[in-house]
């Protein structure tokens, strides 16, 4: 998404920051008062980028709402590295309850706030691919339905991880988890399986869907800023790459979420009241190889029994995203 | 009062910040600088990088200031330096490099229209330097030595100062308002300057008037000639003394109406453009290796052959007979050296100018017996830039080297410094330098693409019959946007991607100006920041201990 163009300064609005712009044109990210929503010390793996998402988001909507928002959270790796009792990470009012239960909890929050006449306190519920897409699904479709008014945030990496990497119904076709392994004829994850949470979201007809990356920060903050003008049910679902689940180097955190966005494989867009409205267009377009060789989850793709056909497979579904989405640049 | 929860616990709440996830490290991310390969190659020794990002900022006096620090002649070098630092930029392999000289021409052009004065030098030493030569390598010493603080008189045998910037490069490439101005600007910082002062012995010149050092930059100025099968019928001349008459008696030179220059190199384009000028009809360079091989600029035969010179490239002059040239065609062996191919040709000519190189008259140093002057008249020096007489230190074209103005800045810089110290007996220790900032350390997403700005060139008709300067410079904000290009290779810019990238809060924004910290406490050693910061200004160590 394109907010406004920048006069050429060296990085544009590629890095955070940047000493040639003022504030304003930076990323809340970049600024000395951001609001550390989740505070070090937390347990996250190294280079974990579900950290980096929800620290991303929180920070952002607490900037808009004057530090006045209250976040309600559902079981996955967030909570377990965030609160581990007695600790907490959290500089944000903040409640947990269940795994699948997070958007009627948050429907509930909405309601009580609603009933006190506080409706400058805002509800944003987050959770993992796990409890979104899969175990609490049926809370967040009816959370939806309702037009409740909260912000829900999916911080997708692709399968259950902290307890083991197994499958979610977000793990992408051949990924290895602990549930799809490398046996058989069509090893890791069967094409065909899954749910696309976000187009999902967008048949509820909801006011605000979009999808976000953590390479892409700039991008990431104007959708939260978008969706936090907006009263009732929204949605952003968020790639955040998994060390640990993935098999890749703690450091290529923020390129794979980069390479994945460039390859055409996570497309980048927004949908208002089930309708696409934009999307972020690649910019150095990559083959989905680039993406998927940084992984040891998809090492059976590559080396002595490379799976060219695999490879060509995944290429398509990127290949389809860039039409679907028109992620390509039109030739001026 | 004791904490008393409502409910079974057995411990008190509190933050993770208890919790130093610093202690699962490995390795540890470290801030450094490195050396941007512009910088490294510049011969001067300007910190370029350090003057494009205050020009970024529109910081322009500032920026200049930086330039001056190394380099007292910026408008000069914008026009008539080979910009090694262009050839090495990292930006090369995005697109195109960052077009620093320009950069440099509209800081140098804008200091001499605000009339900036140069620093004001230290207190005086008492100490008194002869610098003898006036051209860059000169200029270059005097001012520096005056930015100590010493007393300086330069000596120059020409009507005025410049050396080759005066007397070897025409003005279509550098206006001579330019150079006198940043001449005269050196002037006024306190150098004592005296023209038409040549010295024949400078033993005896050293005899007379004592001084406590001397540095000498005379130049190559003879032409060098070949032996030529000549019947007289074609005049020859050679490009050292007639680019030396374009200047001293503009109206004299005249080389007809079919002009012949025999060379490869930046002399022989000049002398051909300057024939341009001057109303030939037909300029032809005559070489004997490829275009490909000519030891002139690719840009500067670009221009020539726009202008309509004609380039015989492969070809050597055998013989003059009956006003014309005999040349014998050429073909490189394997080695890359031109060999006769067996063909032959004529070409008619009103004149032939060599442009064969040139060489040092090294006359004045025949009190130096302990100095050896090579065949080609240059001489050596140690590496304080000191020749084998103590005291007395040389630099410019009259010592091996690449034979650039910008060398010869560098020389006189460097032979300043150690002046200085020579008088303060002391040795000049050398600082340890910074690891190169090499493209791969570059993280060039967060470059998004911008091609080159390149200067105006003057309309043909003019650049043919004018001596008007052939490029325009560039405006206050194509300077300032282009020196946005730079990729701050290898040094910090502050784009804040480190400390937004952390998961782990692990570094601290310092404000602006005072870059980062990282907080080892928290600080889990994933290596994203160095991941992701865009120039190369972050390493991993191993973590020690």
């Amino acid at each position: 998404m394109t907010t406004s163009t920048v006069e050429f300064h060296q990085t544009g609005d590629l890095t955070a920051g940047n000493r040639l712009q003022d504030e304003q044109q930076a990323s809340r990210q970049s600024t000395q008062q951001r609001f550390n929503s989740l505070t070090a010390g937390h347990r996250a793996c190294q280079g974990c980028g579900e950290a980096l998402g929800a620290r991303f988001a929180i920070d952002k909507v607490m900037e808009l709402t004057g530090d006045r928002a209250f976040v309600v959270n559902a079981t996955g790796c967030l909570e377990v590295f965030t609160t581990p009792f007695p600790e907490s990470s959290w500089n944000v009012p903040w409640l947990h309850s269940l795994f699948g239960n997070a958007p009627a909890v948050a429907t509930g929050v909405a309601a009580a706030l609603r009933a006190q006449g506080k409706s400058d306190i805002r509800v944003v519920a987050q959770g993992g691919d796990g409890s979104t897409v899969d175990i609490g699904f049926g809370a967040l479709s009816g959370m939806f339905e309702r037009n409740d008014d909260v912000l829900y945030f999916c911080y997708d990496n692709e399968a259950y991880m902290n307890t083991g990497v197994q499958r979610s119904g977000a793990t992408p076709p051949m990924a290895r988890t602990a549930t799809t392994p490398i046996a058989g004829a069509n090893p890791g994850n069967p094409f065909g399986q899954g749910k696309n949470m976000p187009l999902i979201a967008m048949a509820h007809g909801i006011p605000y869907v979009a999808t976000a990356t953590i390479s892409h920060l700039r991008d990431l903050e104007a959708k939260v800023a978008k969706a936090m003008e907006i009263r009732g049910a929204r949605y952003i679902h968020i790639h955040v790459p998994c060390p640990l689940g993935w098999g890749s180097e703690p450091a290529d955190t923020v390129k794979l979420a980069r390479l994945a966005a460039e390859s055409g494989l996570f497309p980048l867009f927004e949908a208002e009241h089930g309708e696409v409205t934009d999307s972020s267009k690649i910019r150095r377009q990559v083959p989905v190889e680039e993406y998927l060789k940084l992984q040891r989850r998809y090492a059976h793709l590559f080396g002595k029994s490379a799976d060219a056909e695999g490879i060509a497979a995944i290429q398509k579904i990127a290949d389809t995203n860039i039409r679907r989405f028109k992620l390509l640049r039109e030739e001026e | 009062m004791a904490f008393n929860p409502p409910y079974a616990i057995t411990l008190d709440a509190g933050s993770s910040l208890a919790n130093k996830t610093g202690s699962w490290r490995t390795e540890q991310p470290l801030y450094l600088d490195r050396l941007p390969p512009c910088n490294v190659s510049c011969p001067a020794g300007e910190n370029i990088q350090a003057w494009l990002g205050l020009t970024q900022e529109g910081r322009y006096r500032e920026a200049w200031e930086e330039i001056v620090i190394n380099n007292p002649l910026p408008a000069i070098h914008g026009r008539v330096c080979y910009h090694p630092c262009e050839d090495s930029c990292n930006r090369t392999s995005l697109e195109q490099p960052v077009n620093i000289h320009a950069i440099e021409r509209f800081l140098g052009d804008l200091a001499l229209q605000e009339g900036w004065p140069l620093p004001t030098p230290a207190e005086a030493s008492g100490k008194h330097i002869l610098v003898i030569g006036g051209g860059p390598g000169g200029l270059s010493a005097a001012y520096h030595l005056r930015q100590l603080g010493h007393e300086v008189t330069l000596m120059d045998a020409k009507p005025a100062a410049g050396g080759m910037l005066r007397y070897g490069i025409p003005a279509y490439r550098l206006p001579r308002d330019i150079l006198d101005a940043e001449i005269e600007r050196i002037q006024r910082s306190g150098v004592h300057i005296k023209v038409d002062t040549s010295i024949d012995n400078l033993a005896n010149t050293l005899h007379d008037n004592r001084y406590d050092a001397t540095f000498l930059a005379v130049g190559a100025h003879v032409g060098r000639h070949i032996d030529l099968k000549t019947d007289q019928s074609v005049p020859l001349t050679d490009a050292v003394d007639f680019l030396n008459g374009m200047e001293s008696s503009p109206s004299s030179p005249s080389l007809g109406n079919r002009v012949v220059v025999y060379g490869g190199g930046n002399t022989a384009i000049d002398v051909a453009r300057t024939a341009v000028r001057l109303g030939a009809e037909q300029v032809t360079i005559v070489y004997r290796r490829t275009q490909e091989k000519m030891p002139a600029h690719a840009f500067e035969i670009e221009e020539a052959l726009e202008e309509g010179v004609e380039l015989r490239a492969l070809r050597t002059i055998t013989a003059i007979t009956d006003g014309k040239l005999q040349l014998e065609t050429m073909e490189l062996d394997a080695d890359g050296w031109p060999q006769p191919s067996g063909g032959s040709e004529t070409l008619a000519a009103d004149s032939l100018v060599y442009a064969l190189g040139q060489t040092v008259n090294a006359a004045l140093l025949q009190g130096y017996p302990q100095i050896e002057v090579a065949a080609d008249g240059t001489i050596s020096v140690d590496e304080r830039m000191m020749t084998a007489a103590e005291g007395l230190f040389a630099g410019g074209d009259m010592v091996p080297a690449d034979r650039t103005i910008t060398t010869a800045v560098g020389h006189g810089k460097k032979a300043a410094r150690h002046i200085h110290h020579y008088l303060n007996d002391q040795q000049l220790q050398p600082r340890a330098k910074h690891e190169t900032a090499e493209f791969d350390l570059l993280n060039t997403w967060y470059y998004p693409e911008e091609p080159m700005r390149s200067q105006p060139l003057l309309e043909m008709q003019q650049r043919t019959t004018t001596f008007n300067e052939v490029l325009d410079g560039l405006g206050e904000l194509s300077s300032k946007l282009e020196a946005q290009r730079c990729m701050s290779c290898g040094n910090c810019f502050e784009c804040d991607n480190c400390y937004a990238v952390c998961p782990d809060n692990a570094i601290t924004k310092l404000g602006r100006g005072n870059r980062f910290a990282i907080d080892y406490d928290y600080c889990k050693g994933c290596g994203l920041c160095v991941e992701e910061c865009p120039c190369g200004a972050m390493k991993m160590v191993p973590e020690i201990g």
